[in-house]
């Protein structure tokens, strides 16, 4: 019935902090299909990882989510009990994070680690798990798992070590992964390999939800791109439609910036100012300040999201206009 | 990393020999015949004389350092000036009912203080948090002998539950126990606190989460494995603390261990004896050390394999 | 609003300046309030030890026999000892000898630790050898029977009590001095210094020093009431202050007898100087989270 793996709608989580509650994701919708890659891209400090963590429902304290629904696989699972969590994490949904050298216990061997997960969650027998994790191992592109198994994290390298945590993520063959930020810590060689693991994931059925601030990994990897900016998804859309036709001025100027990069000119467009201080955002819409496009009915209220077209959806008073220049 | 060992034994042997020699030849130093102080003022100067040159006392020192060497290598450590027995046996016989006090206070101290900052850390700045580690502060701040009485008069006295002297059964063990062991439980409390705190911030904290752990498997399996090595060491330590310096201890609840013997000694100005307990205390603590040291390169398997 | 003074005349940049002094403090007042009323305790006691006779209606050594051992009351606000002698009194000259006996060897043992841990860290080799073994030597005992031993070998007498506080501290300091020293020797400023000719003692009295002292303050802090701990032990084994000084832990030691019958000649004294060796962890604590995150691993 239900063509998404995951759908999150209007997600909030804030944060106390000395200045005040301080609102990390506000009003965060986005879908991810079934069989399908979909990312979320944006700056540091927009709301990507709070909202990736949200759905595993590994929000660190003091923070917390305060309004919205997650659902997997059709089911609700934000308010679940703790406990209820606890049985779907690893098994149903899991998730890699960005820095694979502290992301590891130190003092447990690697092997014991990706079997864990498969213990946490299945009857298994000691020699059939630590066949699975060999498997897994071999599955994921490391060579030598029998070597690998009873290796320390200190003595692998970074791609290595992010593979492991690949492992230990898909042995219970989860129906979501989330993947925040797993390239950024790892070589371009590295990155690439990594990415080519996870595309291959997804054709096995996994869906995936891939985090970055890197539009190369995202138009690499992604069929479908949630842009998010201050805390808010500004845009969202098809892979090749976000980048054929982005429609909303800060997804515009990303791209902008991206081609100048590329094209060896002399001018490197930029978006002029910087990312707002989410404890002090701007009246109406966050991205005014920055925008070219900003008139008086910008400063005033917050756009919502509009789909303007089909599986397209921008938040913007103006969508798709040119800066009169 | 057998090296390495090895190298630390052969300081802490060095070490040990250095502060012989300068207990020696400190407690010789104060003009004065010690034999005169055994015999008392009545003895004749005859016999003063003879019984000199027969205890070697008109050697020169570093003579007689030798001498004692080659003694307590067979095990005679002297004779004590004043309770006139061989100071090995005499130490021996205390050193039962100083290693009992020992263990149970290390015991003490461990439980609770890990109990106790496991709990803290957990509930951060909550009451339960800021109540124990009161507790430890306080634990910390108190002279183990305002410790012992307080304990003797509210429990041996008022309320009569426990013992307040001797040795006899292992009930007059608790309250000693507790008044030596409560310092290290203070300690041993905030140190589990803090680096249980600094471990919970890790990332791979949230891996173990990201499994489907649930939080008390996230304690036991990832964080307490990591936050105890520091403890580990510290508490190699404690025990040889606990085992070399409980003399207040023992001297308040009247405690026959080597604590006591050691204070009689330098109030009777008996110096086979005091050599004896004190070498005693020290070579605890020396060991005590190395283990602590050795114990950190074999737990941590980042240092062992030295990758 | 720090100034760091850099330039080819100087040579150095070091960053000595005021305002790395009055933030930690402000800091220390806006968040830490038991140590800012340890601190408060702290300068009442100093004040009332040195102030003991103007405070008291007693002589120290008044005695009155007919009103031995008489609970506190309000003639005798902590009560008589077995004298007859007024305990408030005895307790505020009391804290003379505590506190000074606290005070002076910490300060000693800092200067004494530091000068040798600076020495064995800025200059390596044979030095640092023999002084971090002569450290380990002393660092082998566990500090009572230290104490003992050389209170044995010394006397009884108040220098004598001064000089062994003393040298039972200053390994620990000497240790972490050195450590800070090896830390900061290898600042590219303490580098730039020597290649343009700056004297070692200038160097490690105007560069090494100064970035020591925040860690210095606060073992001052967590010495003294080691100190005071390690005296009053002794006094209560009967081997350290001799009479006529009296200090805490020596109105304990002879309180013991009466511990049944007159609790108050023990508890008091006692509780003071628990007070007062709180007051100084709390500071000290204070001050270490304030100043120096390097401590905080202690």
């Amino acid at each position: 019935m239900n063509d998404n793996m995951l759908e999150i709608r209007n997600l909030c989580v804030s944060f106390p902090t000395d200045k005040g509650e301080v609102k990390a994701a506000a009003d965060v919708s986005l879908t991810v299909p079934k069989g399908k890659i979909a990312g979320i891209v944006g700056e540091s400090g927009c709301g990507k990882s709070v909202t990736a963590r949200s759905v595993m429902g590994l929000i660190r304290r003091p923070g917390r989510v305060t309004a919205g629904e997650i659902l997997l696989d059709g089911r609700e699972i934000l308010h679940l009990p703790e406990k209820e969590k606890c049985r779907l994490r690893g098994s149903e949904m899991s998730m890699i994070f960005q820095e694979p050298m502290t992301s590891l216990n130190p003092v447990v061997r690697v092997g014991k680690q990706v079997e864990e997960t498969v213990l946490l969650h299945e009857q298994l027998s000691g020699t059939a798990a630590r066949k699975r994790v060999l498997e897994m191992l071999e599955a994921v592109g490391i060579a030598d798992p029998q070597k690998r198994y009873n290796a320390w994290p200190h003595q692998l390298s970074g791609g290595l070590r992010q593979r492991v945590m690949i492992a230990m993520a898909m042995i219970c063959r989860p129906k979501l992964l989330i993947a925040d930020e797993p390239t950024t810590a790892l070589d371009v060689t590295v990155e690439a390999q990594i990415l080519q693991l996870m595309r291959r994931l997804c054709e096995g059925g996994t869906s995936v939800l891939l985090i970055s601030h890197n539009l190369g990994v995202i138009a690499q990897v992604c069929d479908r791109v949630s842009v998010m900016y201050a805390g808010r998804v500004v845009e969202s859309a098809d892979t090749d439609t976000l980048f054929d036709r982005p429609m909303h001025p800060y997804t515009r100027g990303l791209m902008r910036a991206v081609s100048s990069l590329q094209e060896n000119g002399e001018h490197l467009d930029t978006i002029p100012g910087t990312v707002p201080d989410l404890n002090h955002l701007p009246e109406g819409c966050s991205f005014s300040p920055r925008c070219s496009l900003c008139a008086d009915g910008c400063r005033q209220r917050m756009p919502e999201l509009e789909e303007i077209m089909p599986g397209h959806t921008v938040r913007c008073f103006r969508p798709g206009e040119e800066a009169e220049a | 990393m057998l090296n390495t060992f090895v190298r630390r034994l052969g300081q802490a042997v060095i070490v040990l020999l250095a502060v012989a020699l300068l207990l020696f030849v400190m407690l010789r130093i104060i003009p004065g015949n010690p034999v005169t102080t055994m015999m008392g003022e009545h003895a004749d100067s005859a016999t003063i004389e003879r019984m000199t040159r027969e205890m070697g006392l008109d050697q020169p020192i570093l003579t007689q350092f030798f001498q004692y060497l080659l003694g307590a290598v067979r095990g005679d450590f002297g004779t004590s000036y004043s309770l006139k027995k061989p100071v090995a046996e005499l130490m021996g016989a205390a050193l039962g009912n100083t290693v009992k006090l020992a263990v149970f206070a290390s015991l003490f101290a461990w439980v609770t203080g890990i109990l106790c900052g496991v709990l803290a850390a957990v509930r951060k700045n909550s009451i339960p948090d800021r109540l124990f580690m009161g507790f430890s502060l306080l634990g910390v701040s108190m002279p183990v002998f305002v410790t012992a009485m307080v304990l003797q008069y509210v429990f041996g006295y008022l309320l009569r539950w426990l013992p307040i002297s001797g040795a006899e059964s292992w009930t007059s063990f608790i309250l000693p126990a507790i008044a030596l062991g409560w310092n290290s439980a203070g300690s041993i409390a905030r140190l589990v606190r803090s680096t249980l705190l600094g471990v919970l911030e890790e990332d791979y904290i949230d891996t173990a989460r990201a499994k489907g752990r649930t939080p008390l498997g996230v304690l036991t399996r990832h964080a307490l494995r990591n936050a105890m090595l520091p403890v580990i060491t510290m508490m190699a330590i404690q025990f040889s603390g606990l085992l070399s310096g409980a003399v207040i201890t023992e001297t308040v609840f009247s405690i026959n261990g080597i604590g006591q013997l050691t204070v009689r000694a330098i109030s009777g100005r008996d110096i086979p004896l005091m050599q004896g307990t004190v070498l005693f205390a020290v070579t605890i603590v020396i060991l005590g050390n190395l283990a602590a040291d050795s114990l950190y390169s074999v737990l941590d398997p980042r240092i062992r394999k030295g990758g | 609003m720090r100034k760091k003074q850099t330039g080819a005349a100087s040579g150095i940049s070091f960053e000595t300046d005021r305002s790395r002094w009055t933030a930690p403090l402000r800091d220390l007042l806006h968040h830490n309030k038991i140590a800012v009323v340890s601190a408060v305790i702290i300068l009442l006691l100093v004040l009332a030890a040195c102030l003991a006779p103007v405070l008291t209606p007693y002589g120290e050594t008044q005695m009155d026999l007919m009103n031995r051992l008489s609970p506190p009351s309000a003639k005798h606000w902590l009560g008589t000892d077995e004298g007859g002698r007024d305990i408030l009194t005895r307790m505020l000259y009391g804290s003379r000898i505590s506190l000074m006996v606290g005070i002076v060897p910490s300060l000693l043992s800092l200067v004494l630790g530091t000068a040798l841990g600076m020495l064995a860290g800025f200059r390596g080799g044979k030095t640092d050898a023999v002084i971090m073994r002569a450290a380990d030597i002393m660092l082998a005992f566990p500090s009572i029977l230290l104490a003992m031993v050389i209170m044995y070998t010394l006397g009884g007498d108040l220098p004598a009590v001064f000089l062994t506080l003393t040298l039972v501290n200053w390994a620990e300091v000497a240790r972490i001095t050195r450590a800070e020293t090896l830390r900061l020797k290898e600042n590219e400023y303490v580098e730039a210094a020597r290649v343009i000719g700056v004297s070692r003692m200038r160097i490690m009295l105007r560069h090494i020093l100064p970035n020591c002292l925040p860690t210095l303050i606060v073992l001052f802090t967590l010495n003294v009431p080691a100190a005071i701990m390690t005296e009053s032990s002794l006094s209560f084994l009967g081997l350290g202050i001799q009479p006529p000084y009296a200090s805490w832990g020596r109105m304990i030691n002879i309180g013991r007898q009466y511990l049944y019958t007159a609790p108050w000649l023990c508890f008091a004294p006692g509780a003071a100087i628990m007070v007062c060796v709180l007051a100084f962890h709390f500071l000290g604590d204070g001050l270490r989270d304030a100043l120096d995150p390097h401590l905080k691993k202690r």
